[in-house]
């Protein structure tokens, strides 16, 4: 509304009821785009999905609606209670853990650290790898028959044993250490560079009432970088719901299906067994539970900012 | 070291030093383990253990990779496909980021009704599994006569990345006073005068957030990439898993890992040579944002 | 007259060379999963054919997962109005595709090549919709297959087991010697694809149809089929620590270089043997999974061809078509891919021992009632039923404390919400 405030010069002023209007819709004009392709590409189709997941669609997209038929099956299928427990555990143990080594190397290495420059980059690097790439490497790695356990012992540690990749009861571990090991360098990474926006004055003024280091990180610093906190857990469960790939690579869901998220639940039903219907409907209550976790916090975040 | 030692050496500054080191050695290993393994022999991937040096060095692993290995019937290693993402990724990256950086304009400074909730949609909308969208995008493209080409590819890139794009150039111009466009615009500067002249010189840092975030996220993609290409324009990432599965016998782990390290090494080297920019736009903008 | 042909001629030519891709022949795109050894020589001598007469061949491999990636894949561009030619689609996936209208008849080259002459009933029935075919058989494979290294069984002093007794026997003296007994890959197909082999063995060919075609719930939820599990569970013990996530491949390795003694593959396995040079009877043998001699699972690779509109790309895929059933490609493809002809009419002498001892097999058990389809490749029932039979089976066999009597009522559950 603020274009009111233009004062046309007369001369001008012939054009300016049109180039007024002009200046109006641009900005909706420059939007426009944008939002049709997210309207259909993300809103149309969520829409078409949760309308398929009403239906008894197998091999392909069919109308016959047959109610809440397929959440209820799905709510009885064992496969399905072990993909939504793991993305649970392994999302809150891979953001969990993301924050914590982020938080503590981005400390360290604010301690004027020579060098800084190269290990940032080192820290950084695995960010740039694709999901494939880091779930081979990591699935031979920790292979124990060419990995890890291989090479203790080839160097005398005989007894060393680390199975974790094929027993069903950790595999789902080893995704979170590869996981953990992609995407923790690049949180450090965001942490330091907030808290390279700290005013150090107030450091000094703590250090000055006799406070100690860990006890002003923990109390000052810490609290001020909670947009720092709320970039990083945005980027990391986008990470998480996106670990598709990973799991791919490394486990295929397996052994068993012990390793299998809801996401790859999904693709396996939709494509691979052909029940569009019943993969829809693990699509649907996978947004539901996004949108239930990330709608609060979107909303308590945007606020404060409003406020500022 | 040294003056460290000339200042005394505290017990603490040593636990830091050693903890960053100790991290510096679990993020590189895994690198460090693709490589040798890529200059390795087959023979010696066998008998020697992960950490072990190649007994003798050998480029055949990239060599191999490169131009000879078999990705299904073709055996002309992934060189083609090399240039296949170059292709696909430039134009998603550049136009998704323009649109990036117009929406981020529009929805700080020219807020219209709606503006927040249009925000709030795109939020939600970056994390969609995109397992979702497969069939009614391949639909969709169907019916624009897109299917299976590489511009069809482009706008799924577009579509899927305009959301990331314009989080960051949102969050970016909302810390730039409004003072300075208000003053703009009482100079008779209109909306693209403003954006060229005013916001687009100083957002060097958010675009190169925008760039290196697009083009990793684009170059790394396989699930588009093997659903909406075909044969000949399909992208690295698709033929890098073909080459993986491709195997006689007994599996050429050097081959495998060259051809993995080709395929990482454009978006390393953007890292490797950008990484700064990337954290410092990206901080600038979640700071105030 | 004449200058007006070589006119005509010389035109027609450097139409070719100005336009590639212009009339004068067709395309042929195909989509398969052909990407481990000797499977992808089978597919280049295929496409090698298709190429000698004029067509073009654009490859559309995509690999992994026992075509799960390609699946996904060929339903995508099948929504998008753009299917390739040809894919590689088998069993009852055929019909499902030919039902929603995907499919186009071959009528035309099968009456003329008298395909129902060609291809045992059996087979021709899975490839035909409402009596049209549209698909074409490549090749049939045996699953129940073991797969033996004389070596380590000659320095352990055993012999080639044949029943399940004699396998846990001799598993038991090669354990001892610290061989692996089984190489095997710890994914839901090859844990089923053993499954398969000892169900035949356990339950015999007659009460396999009734579980797995038909889906007689007398014989699923029953003592045998927990005996089934039991026994499944006891040959899978023999299976190394190791062997979550292996390719089938790999663990063929494994018996190449004497690591482990034996594996239950389909004959998919013999292309790697060939592959790396091996010769059947001396360097490795072929014989039937324990308990399953005379009985034949078959598992049938086939080209499902899609309804196109270029009418020259439309001659290239009957071109394919027919190019599939020669007898020259059937000997070069088969002899590659380690299976057997599916042409019942064709001279095995160019093959190896082991084919034909499955050529032999296939024809007295197709009489006898021993032939089977292997419901761990598609070819008795629907991906959906199978997708639940392979969720309880591979559950079953990395599950800590298994349990053969639950575990059939949740075999019987998971196959009746299938239904």
């Amino acid at each position: 509304m603020e274009y009111r405030q233009r004062r046309p010069s007369g001369v001008a002023r012939v054009s300016s009821g049109m180039m007024d209007s002009l200046q109006r819709w641009l900005p909706k004009l420059v939007v426009a785009p944008t939002v049709l392709i997210i309207g259909i590409g993300i809103y149309g189709f969520m829409l078409w999905t949760a309308v398929l997941s009403f239906t008894d669609s197998s091999f392909l997209p069919s109308y016959n609606f047959v109610g809440l038929e397929q959440y209820a099956k799905l709510m009885e299928s064992q496969r399905w209670l072990v993909a939504s427990s793991n993305l649970a555990l392994f999302g809150g143990l891979f953001i969990g853990i993301c924050l914590l080594i982020g938080v503590v190397l981005a400390i360290f290495l604010d301690q004027r650290i020579r060098q800084e420059g190269a290990i940032r980059t080192i820290y950084l690097y695995p960010m740039a790898l694709s999901m494939i790439v880091t779930g081979t490497v990591w699935r031979w790695i920790l292979n124990p028959r060419q990995g890890l356990e291989k090479m203790m012992h080839d160097w005398g540690w005989t007894s060393f044993s680390f199975d974790w990749l094929v027993n069903p009861d950790f595999a789902i571990y080893t995704i979170v250490m590869a996981a953990v090991w992609q995407a923790s360098g690049f949180v450090m990474a965001l942490f330091l560079a907030g808290l390279r926006g700290v005013d150090s004055s107030i450091i000094s003024a703590a250090r000055v009432d006799g406070a100690s280091l860990p006890v002003i990180y923990w109390k000052l610093i810490l609290p001020s970088l909670r947009p720092v906190f709320f970039s990083s857990v945005m980027v990391l469960a986008h990470i998480a719901i996106k670990s598709f790939d990973l799991v791919m690579a490394m486990t295929s869901g397996g052994p068993g299906y012990s390793t299998d998220l809801p996401a790859v639940y999904m693709y396996a039903t939709t494509f691979t067994r052909g029940q569009i219907g019943q993969g829809s409907a693990s699509a649907m209550l996978m947004l539901g539970a996004i949108l239930a976790l990330l709608v609060p916090y979107l909303y308590s975040e945007l606020r404060e900012k409003r406020h500022d | 070291m040294t003056d460290v030692v000339r200042r005394g050496v505290r017990p603490s500054r040593i636990a830091i030093y050693g903890v960053l080191l100790l991290a510096c050695l679990v993020y590189l290993i895994p690198l460090i383990i693709m490589l040798i393994t890529s200059f390795k022999t087959p023979m010696d991937i066998r008998s020697s253990n992960l950490l072990a040096l190649p007994t003798d060095w050998t480029t055949i692993g990239w060599t191999k990779a490169w131009a000879e290995a078999c990705t299904g019937v073709q055996c002309e290693g992934v060189k083609g496909f090399f240039w296949n993402s170059f292709k696909m990724a430039v134009p998603a990256v550049l136009i998704s980021t323009l649109l990036g950086a117009f929406n981020g304009y529009v929805l700080s400074k020219w807020k219209f009704r709606g503006a927040d909730l249009m925000f709030g949609m795109l939020l939600f909308g970056c994390f969609v599994p995109f397992q979702v969208v497969l069939l009614p995008m391949a639909q969709t493209l169907g019916m624009l006569g897109m299917a299976n080409t590489t511009p069809g590819l482009v706008l799924v890139h577009v579509t899927y990345g305009v959301a990331f794009t314009t989080l960051f150039f949102r969050n970016y111009y909302v810390a730039i006073p409004d003072a300075l466009i208000k003053a703009a615009r009482l100079d008779g500067a209109g909306f693209f005068t403003i954006f060229f002249r005013i916001l687009l010189p100083m957002s060097t840092p958010i675009i190169m957030v925008s760039l290196i975030w697009q083009f990793t996220q684009i170059w790394n993609d396989f699930l588009f990439g093997v659903v909406f290409s075909s044969g000949e324009s399909q992208p690295i990432t698709v033929a890098l898993n073909n080459l993986v599965n491709t195997s006689t016998g007994v599996k050429e782990y050097n081959v495998d890992m060259a051809a993995a390290m080709i395929a990482a090494l454009p978006t390393l080297v953007v890292y490797i040579v950008a990484g700064k920019y990337f954290i410092r736009g990206l901080t600038a903008g979640s700071e105030k944002g | 007259m004449k200058s007006l042909k070589r006119h005509f001629t010389a035109l027609a030519m450097s139409a070719c060379v100005l336009l590639p891709t212009s009339v004068q022949a067709g395309k042929v795109e195909v989509l398969h999963w052909w990407t481990s050894g000797g499977e992808a020589r089978a597919a280049k001598a295929l496409k090698q054919m298709m190429e000698d007469q004029g067509h073009t061949w654009k490859d559309f491999a995509v690999a992994g997962g026992g075509g799960e990636a390609a699946m996904t894949v060929l339903k995508s561009r099948a929504v998008s109005g753009n299917p390739p030619a040809a894919a590689q689609i088998k069993g009852l996936e055929i019909r499902e595709w030919a039902e929603l209208g995907f499919l186009t008849s071959l009528e035309g080259v099968a009456d003329n090549q008298n395909w129902d002459q060609l291809i045992p009933p059996m087979i021709s029935d899975v490839m035909k919709y409402e009596g049209q075919y549209v698909a074409v058989p490549v090749n049939v494979h045996r699953v129940n297959w073991l797969w033996v290294n004389p070596d380590v069984m000659d320095k352990v002093g055993v012999k080639v087991p044949t029943t399940l007794d004699e396998f846990f026997e001799v598993a038991d003296k090669l354990k001892a010697e610290g061989y692996i007994p089984l190489a095997h890959g710890g994914q839901p197909w090859q844990d089923a694809t053993v499954f398969d082999a000892v169900a035949l063995a356990e339950l015999g060919p007659e009460d396999y149809r009734k579980a797995f075609v038909e889906h007689d719930m007398d014989v699923i939820n029953s003592k045998k089929m927990e005996r089934v599990f039991a026994q499944f569970d006891k040959v899978m013990s023999y299976v190394d620590d190791n062997a979550a996530g292996r390719d089938w491949n790999t663990a063929t390795g494994m018996v190449m270089e004497g690591e482990a003694a034996m594996q239950i593959m389909g004959d998919w396995a013999k292309a790697e043997f060939t592959a790396a040079g091996q010769t059947p009877g001396e360097d490795y043998l072929c014989a039937p999974a324990p308990g399953t001699s005379g009985d034949f699972t078959f598992n049938v690779d086939s080209f499902a061809m899609f309804s196109l509109s270029d009418e020259e790309d439309v001659k290239a895929q009957k071109d394919l078509a027919r190019t599939i059933l020669k007898p020259e490609f059937q000997t070069l493809f088969n002899q590659n891919k380690g299976s057997i002809p599916v042409r019942t009419d064709m001279d095995m002498g160019d093959f190896d021992s082991c084919a034909q001892a499955s050529m032999d097999t296939f024809q007295s058990s197709s009489d006898d009632g021993g032939l089977v389809p292997s419901f761990s490749h598609g070819l008795a029932t629907t991906s959906h039923i199978q997708g639940q039979i392979f969720d309880v089976v591979t559950n079953f066999a990395n599950s800590d404390n298994p349990d053969p009597a639950k575990t059939t009522d949740q075999l019987a559950s998971a196959i009746q919400s299938a239904m």
